[in-house]
């Protein structure tokens, strides 16, 4: 947990890329990310959700049934920054694999910190989706991400 | 010409005589000549690859990797059950309880097992630990990265967990995990070579009943799998995907 914690709720409105917006419960409590672990979710070409692993749902607090299908962006936390996402984006679509940390939002309202590396799924020559697999982040990692994401809201 | 068939190096020393029975069973029923040709490192085996020398490899979830992306192999099956999952480990007297506590300069026992390595170094960047500031030296075996650990020649060792968890109990005593990988999607698979396609059906077919045979179970007794399992491209291509995250 992080000691800035402070558990305070509060509800926030979340503007997303494609215009669309939701209030969202934000608490400011971190939830630790599970050791040994990997957090594993596959997307369509447009970012729609079409597989996640167990450590996904228990760490999102969503169901299998509310995850397969939804925008990935239901994971979206206010404090990210917008251009942190343009760059996966861009990365990805671009063929490469992208690495980054990013702060995630759970269903409760309550955050976990991720190091992501997203990678692009080519069969056949064809590019058909993406897979994004998280692991655990250093404390250290995770404080100098707070500081420079806050700098790009 | 036989085909020639290796397996990963890092097959348990116990095993190695099943593989040589498996051989012998595969070439009776596939009714074609298979030599079976075992290296003594990852390099040497990596080398034959490349100069096309393989056509069946019982491989490394991250050389299965390099072998369909890069040299048209196709899994057959995998064995039933059974993980690559990576420990990191201390001696018992260490003052570390979670990865955390271990700081820059820590000695690290390891061997040239990709995944294990990998694995293991991935679960040591919670703690800002990577190769610039640890000093690691490979060992050829998880009973030596054991017993430089007890001789306190290193502070923190990785072991496949199925490694560690066949040491004796009074080696297990004397140390204590820190972490243990739950990931349960990377495995070894059986990989085919270009030239040797025509036999990917009937040696699915074949292998997957080969438990239910009396014959087969003795074999895959001697080697410790229980049974193959067949692997679709797709899982395949999953699997590698995901060890393509895995970088360090
Ligand atoms: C494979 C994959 C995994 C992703 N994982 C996350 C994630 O865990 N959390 C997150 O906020 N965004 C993730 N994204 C980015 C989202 O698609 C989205 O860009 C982001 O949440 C910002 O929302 P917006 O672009 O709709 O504004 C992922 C994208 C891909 C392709």
């Amino acid at each position: 947990m992080s000691e800035k914690d402070t558990g305070t709720v509060r509800e926030e409105l979340i503007k997303y890329y494609d215009g669309t917006e939701r209030v969202a419960t934000i608490i400011d409590e971190e939830v630790a990310f599970p050791d040994g672990k990997l957090i594993v979710s596959r997307t369509d070409l447009k970012g729609f959700i079409t597989h996640v692993n167990q450590a996904f749902v228990d760490m999102s607090a969503y169901s299998r049934e509310e995850l397969v299908g939804a925008n990935h962006n239901i994971l979206r936390h206010p404090d990210m920054p917008a251009v942190a996402f343009k760059g996966l984006w861009d990365t990805i679509e671009s063929g490469e694999k992208w690495q980054g940390y990013v702060k995630n939002l759970r269903k409760d309202g309550r955050y976990y910190w991720v190091k992501a590396t997203v990678i692009p799924n080519v069969r056949d020559g064809r590019l058909v989706g993406y897979t994004s697999v998280r692991r655990k982040p250093s404390r250290s990692k995770i404080t100098e991400s707070e500081q420079l994401y806050s700098t790009l809201m | 010409m036989p085909f020639n068939f290796t397996v990963s190096p890092d097959f348990a020393p116990d095993h190695m005589s099943g593989w040589f029975y498996f051989n012998t069973w595969l070439q009776r029923n596939l009714e074609t000549e298979i030599h079976l040709e075992l290296f003594d490192s990852f390099d040497e085996q990596r080398e034959a690859i490349r100069a096309g020398k393989i056509d069946l490899i019982y491989a490394n979830p991250y050389d299965a990797s390099m072998l369909v992306r890069e040299h048209g192999f196709k899994a057959v099956v995998r064995p039933a059950g059974k993980r690559d999952e990576a420990v990191v480990v201390v001696p018992a007297s260490s003052s570390a309880e979670a990865v955390e506590d271990l700081s820059a300069g820590v000695r690290l026992a390891t061997t040239a097992d990709p995944d294990v390595h990998t694995i293991g170094m991935i679960m040591l960047e919670p703690a800002d630990l990577d190769r610039h500031n640890i000093t690691q030296r490979e060992y050829d075996t998880y009973i030596l990265v054991a017993k430089a650990l007890l001789r306190g020649d290193a502070d923190v060792g990785f072991f496949l967990k199925q490694g560690f968890d066949e040491l004796s109990d009074l080696i297990k005593k004397q140390m204590k995990v820190l972490v243990s990988s739950q990931i349960s999607v990377v495995h070894h698979s059986l990989l085919i070579g270009p030239k040797m396609q025509d036999y990917a059906d009937p040696l699915s077919r074949l292998l997957v009943n080969m438990h239910t045979e009396p014959k087969g179970a003795g074999v895959l007794e001697s080697m410790g799998i229980k049974r193959w399992e067949s692997m679709s491209v797709e899982q395949t291509e999953f699997m590698i995907d995901l060890i393509d995250t895995l970088v360090i």
